[in-house]
């Protein structure tokens, strides 16, 4: 089977403009969640992870005027830009672009400054993005709630190891809308504090926005140290659109498939970067799952508390700071964990470890019953 | 790999007709109205399920053609969801949008996610199985042949339900396929094309 | 049968999309979660969505909902005591 390499990535957040600027944020326990006026709000405010509009504009200047583009589209432009300028001699027409959000530019509903109605499509937004890089094959997009980023980069792995394409460059985003917090406020899912994923005392979610980009090949790199793909499945709770399943039925078998496909056992997982929402029954949900697999003592984080939820793109960031966490053998803090409010164990990580790391699984889990699980595994040389 | 995939069966929805395979099996000439449309397809295939009226339009669409094409049939546990549109879920997000600041209703929200209708078949044929929704501007028979192979060329999936569910001011246009191993069309990008263009007159 | 149970009953129906369901089939004191109307988490959350629209009751904490939505009679006598308008 062919292997699936993962090579430069990129994260635009509220932590920085890099994924160096984020991993460095994250082990400062910095975290991107402010208060932020909304009128939406009794209290006149939510925390969320909101990127300010002059930083953007700042960072974008850098690559040219894009005056034209939606604040969601220079996010993106900016990750692929990164993760190009570093693969110069790249073969666009032998790289396939997935682009992975849950509601893409659909601020523009609401408020719209002088963009065509049509632009709120996404197909609209891949276009965009691929216009502007010039890359020559249509992208797919994939829009599947939570799990959007996360699924990306499975199909990804899919069309490389179908040998469909050689390379494919995934980019992910999604913004803070008051579409968005409006829905989730109707859920009663959105937190007035900062989120405490898995903590006793966790009352919901933060909303993020974020983009994010990272490049994977079937072609070995010539790096000694490599972060390979190895397993990587989705399974439907059949339970509830919107409910996150009692059992974790799909999780469970998410997991279960990712680690058959890599070949490896639960006790081979050294971390696991958790969806870790803060709601009270994804987490509950999550822990059940991860007990059913016997993965209850493996080190795990959830990065909620330092972005909030970013939607389409908190999988495929996840993922990014999963593949560095391996490369420097570092497990990250959970941030605001204070104690356990699951019924079942979770070990979670309370602060910055040194460790030496070979397989890690990522997951995430998304209204509509969807669940995601990925393998990554280093590499080494001999 | 690349073993040999049939197309067993398909479903269209359009213009007020639904077709199985080449035969039409229900049409509604007189309504002009969607949620009429919907609401006499649904009865008139006996098909007793009280969570449909819930759903948004989007989702009725799919879980009509779903049970079209699922009907009778002895379900694969892992029969895949590849499902596909142009407009995600934009008719929902509309209401959703006009009801900021009137009081948003989470019955709505929810169906602001296209690949709620995946949710909605997995729960109503208990598939536990891989979902993907995709985003493009018409019917891509290369995307969804592809993705589909993959799946079943990577045991990823039994059998899979794959096309196209769109729904854009009030224009719908359905078409949906079950690939596995069995039947007499041949599973390639050129027959789902066929198929998809094929007009009854 | 009072007629704030009657317009309860009429409004769930509508909100809820009950359409299989007429105002004779829901009984006062039949659950309204589980075995009996079989509503779901959504449904719990669209009934808050009610009260707060209809009555001018406002719930924080939607694990309220679950002392109050448990039958037609529960939920009109909070009403009773609660409401606004």
């Amino acid at each position: 089977m062919t292997n699936v390499y993962l090579l430069d990535d990129a994260i635009i957040s509220p932590l920085g403009f890099s994924t160096t600027e984020n991993l460095t944020a994250i082990k400062n326990g910095i975290s991107g969640l402010k208060l932020h006026n909304n009128s939406l709000f009794d209290s006149g405010g939510f925390y969320a992870g909101i990127i300010e509009k002059s930083t953007i504009d700042k960072a974008s200047a850098e690559i040219g005027d894009l005056s034209s583009f939606t604040k969601l589209e220079k996010m993106m432009i900016l990750a692929v830009q990164k993760v190009l300028s570093q693969n110069e001699d790249l073969d666009l027409s032998k790289t396939e672009l997935i682009i992975s959000t849950t509601k893409g530019n659909i601020d523009l509903l609401q408020e719209n400054p002088g963009f065509p109605d049509k632009r709120v499509h996404l197909t609209e937004l891949a276009k965009v993005i691929k216009d502007f890089f010039q890359f020559s094959r249509e992208p797919l997009v994939i829009s599947n709630a939570c799990v959007s980023g996360g699924l990306a980069l499975a199909v990804a792995k899919r069309y490389i190891q179908a040998k469909k394409v050689e390379n494919v460059l995934v980019v992910g985003g999604d913004v803070v809308s008051d579409f968005v917090v409006s829905g989730f406020q109707s859920f009663h899912a959105i937190s007035d504090q900062p989120c405490k994923p898995f903590s006793h005392n966790r009352t919901g979610i933060n909303l993020g926005e974020a983009a994010a980009a990272v490049l994977m090949t079937s072609k070995k790199p010539l790096k000694p140290i490599n972060i390979e793909i190895t397993g990587d499945a989705s399974a439907n709770d059949a339970n509830h659109i919107s409910g996150p399943s009692r059992t974790g039925e799909g999780l469970f078998k998410s997991v279960k498939n990712a680690l058959n496909e890599a070949g490896v056992t639960a006790k081979d997982i050294d971390y696991i970067s958790a969806h870790g929402t803060g709601t009270v029954f994804n987490d509950e949900m999550e822990a059940v799952a991860f007990t059913r697999s016997s993965l209850q003592d493996v080190p795990l984080n959830s990065y909620k508390a330092y972005y909030g939820h970013t939607l389409g793109a908190s999988a495929l960031v996840e993922s990014i700071l999963t593949k560095h966490a391996l490369l420097n053998d570092e497990l990250y803090p959970s941030l605001n964990y204070e104690g356990s409010g699951v019924t079942q164990p979770v070990n979670v990580i309370t602060e910055l470890q040194k460790k030496p790391l070979k397989h890690a699984l990522k997951t995430a889990s998304g209204f509509g019953g969807c669940n995601l699980a990925l393998v990554f595994k280093k590499q080494e040389d001999e | 790999m690349n073993r040999d995939y049939r197309i067993t069966n398909f479903v269209k929805i359009k213009n007020h007709k639904i077709y199985k395979g080449r035969e039409q099996i229900f049409s509604e000439e007189r309504s002009e109205d969607l949620n009429s449309f919907l609401k006499n397809a649904y009865s008139s295939f006996n098909m007793s399920y009280p969570k449909f009226y819930k759903m948004d339009s989007l989702c009725k669409l799919g879980t009509i053609a779903t049970e079209v094409l699922l009907k009778g049939r002895k379900i694969h546990p892992e029969t895949a969801l590849v499902f596909s549109n142009s407009a995600s879920s934009l008719e929902t997000d509309k209401i959703h949008q006009n009801s900021m600041g009137k009081g948003v209703s989470p019955s709505v929200f929810v169906y602001t996610l296209p690949n709620i209708i995946s949710g909605e078949i997995s729960i109503k044929y208990g598939l536990q199985s891989e979902n993907a929704f995709f985003i493009s501007k018409t019917f891509d028979s290369g995307l969804i042949h592809n993705y589909t192979e993959i799946l079943l060329d990577l045991n990823k999936a039994g059998e899979v339900v794959c096309g196209w569910i769109e729904l854009k001011n009030d224009r719908y246009d359905v078409f949906l396929c079950l690939i596995s191993n069995e039947g007499e069309i041949s599973f390639s990008k050129e027959n789902l094309e066929e198929l998809y263009l094929f007009k009854d007159e | 049968m009072s007629d704030l149970r009657a317009e309860l009953k009429k409004s769930i129906i509508e909100q809820l999309n009950l359409e299989e369901l007429e105002v004779k089939d829901i009984s006062n004191e039949e659950p309204l979660f589980g075995d009996g109307l079989g509503l779901d988490s959504i449904d719990a959350l669209e009934l808050i969505v009610l009260l707060e629209k209809d009555y001018g009751i406002k719930l924080t904490e939607p694990q309220q909902g679950k002392e109050i939505f448990v039958s037609i009679d529960k939920m009109a006598n909070y009403i009773e005591a609660n409401r606004t308008k």
